[in-house]
């Protein structure tokens, strides 16, 4: 049997998607046998593949290099996944929309700041104006809401998807959850 | 000698019921255990059809009709699910996740939430509209309670439970569409307004637009049960 090439990317979020991912415990290796992990921030790997079949995408769209990514990887990705309320609604990093990037660029790095006040513009990338979910950007086979998803769920959905089935994510999990 | 009762005989999604006459169609549902979602609904309150969520198909008739202000008629033939209720719902549920700024995971009522819970058993699990964003006001000016518009649904039970239940009136509509906001008073700080402190709007509220400020963390169960149980022992005095 062909295994199945996953991968996972972190964008705008906090990685508790990724840690409830890990929260799969021993499930995970059950899990391990049917697929390989071939881009993700828990392995070492540094370019995204050619060809993937599975993607779990942690986080919101927030600056210019997520938007890069976002569509690179949508380009080469058969099945793409929103993981985590970030990645579905826009969640925490999005609570800057009403006041957009500027303040919040103020407040973290002049008015919070006790030495050396001055706003990054070289090597981080530029923020865009809103945070966006993935699906404003590119399109998105599944949505798994969350904050985050339980590692239960993770696991009925990717056994699910393993065994070829759509699986019923209103009966796992919901926004916030 | 009982007074004669007018029974209504009717079918909800083909199962035949009677029901009294000056009942409506979400009553006789929801007595038969049959549901229908719904926001604006309060049992106890008057009903106002703001929500449209109740929205059910009659048969022969190409219109919706909300089931909470749809009285029953002899012969009627309901149906409260189809693909066409269910898209429906759905947006009517992403219209309004994207019109304010809803951020379950960070609410005081999460996982206590209305809008949260029928978001989930309507099987919404993104939207697909473009949230809007806005700049809204939070008012904590109260000694015990917060208002926070970035919540607010405009459900008026709040406006609905002061007026009717606790006679005071403080809480009511400003501005039209979009621009719609709940005030206390002629739009004077919920804390320096007439409110009498009682909390009612707090309990009856259904997302976390109305919180107390004693409550931390997501830990903000909301109680709306008392109103039909105030009504009762009103009507018995």
């Amino acid at each position: 049997m062909n295994k199945i090439k996953l991968a996972t990317v972190w964008l705008d979020g906090c990685s508790g998607c990724h840690m409830s991912f890990l929260d799969m415990d021993e499930r995970l290796l059950e899990l391990s046998s049917q697929f390989d992990l071939v881009y993700s921030p828990l392995v070492d790997f540094k370019v995204y593949p050619e060809r993937v079949d599975v993607a779990l995408v942690e986080g919101a769209i927030s600056s210019v290099e997520d938007e890069h990514k976002i569509r690179h990887i949508r380009k080469h990705t058969a099945l793409l996944i929103a993981m985590g309320d970030c990645a579905v609604t826009g969640n925490v990093p999005a609570m800057r929309n009403p006041f957009g990037p500027l303040p919040i660029l103020d407040r973290a790095y002049h008015q919070n700041a006790s030495a050396q006040q001055q706003t990054p513009c070289s090597i981080v990338p530029a923020l865009l104006e809103k945070v966006r979910p993935v699906h404003e950007l590119v399109d998105v086979d599944l949505f798994l809401p969350g904050c985050p998803p339980s590692a239960d769920t993770f696991f009925s959905v990717l056994t699910d998807l393993l065994a070829g089935t759509v699986p019923n994510v209103s009966s796992l999990t919901r926004f916030g959850a | 000698m009982r007074p004669a009762v007018d029974v209504k005989t009717l079918t909800i999604d083909g199962v035949d019921l009677s029901a009294r006459a000056d009942q409506t169609v979400l009553e006789v549902a929801r007595e038969n255990n049959i549901f229908i979602p719904t926001l604006c609904h309060l049992d106890g309150l008057s009903d106002v059809g703001a929500c449209r969520l109740c929205l059910v198909e009659i048969k022969n008739s190409p219109k919706l009709f909300p089931a909470c202000v749809l009285k029953v008629e002899e012969g009627m033939e309901v149906i409260t699910k189809s693909d066409r209720l269910l898209h429906y719902r759905q947006t009517i549920l992403e219209l309004l996740f994207a019109e304010r700024n809803h951020v379950c995971s960070v609410c005081v009522v999460n996982n206590h939430c209305e809008l949260q819970s029928i978001a989930q058993t309507e099987g919404v699990t993104h939207v697909r509209l473009p949230y809007r964003s806005p700049k809204l006001p939070v008012d904590a000016s109260h000694e015990r309670f917060v208002a926070d518009q970035n919540r607010c649904i405009l459900c008026t039970r709040c406006v609905r439970v002061c007026d009717e239940i606790e006679g005071a009136h403080v809480w009511d509509v400003m501005g039209r569409g979009i621009d719609s906001m709940v005030i206390t008073d002629l739009m004077q700080p919920w804390g320096e307004s007439t409110c009498t402190r009682c909390g009612k709007c707090v309990n009856v509220c259904p997302t976390g637009a109305l919180f107390d400020k004693g409550k931390v963390g997501s830990s903000h169960p909301k109680y709306p049960d008392f109103v039909p149980y105030l009504n009762m022992m009103r009507e018995g005095r």
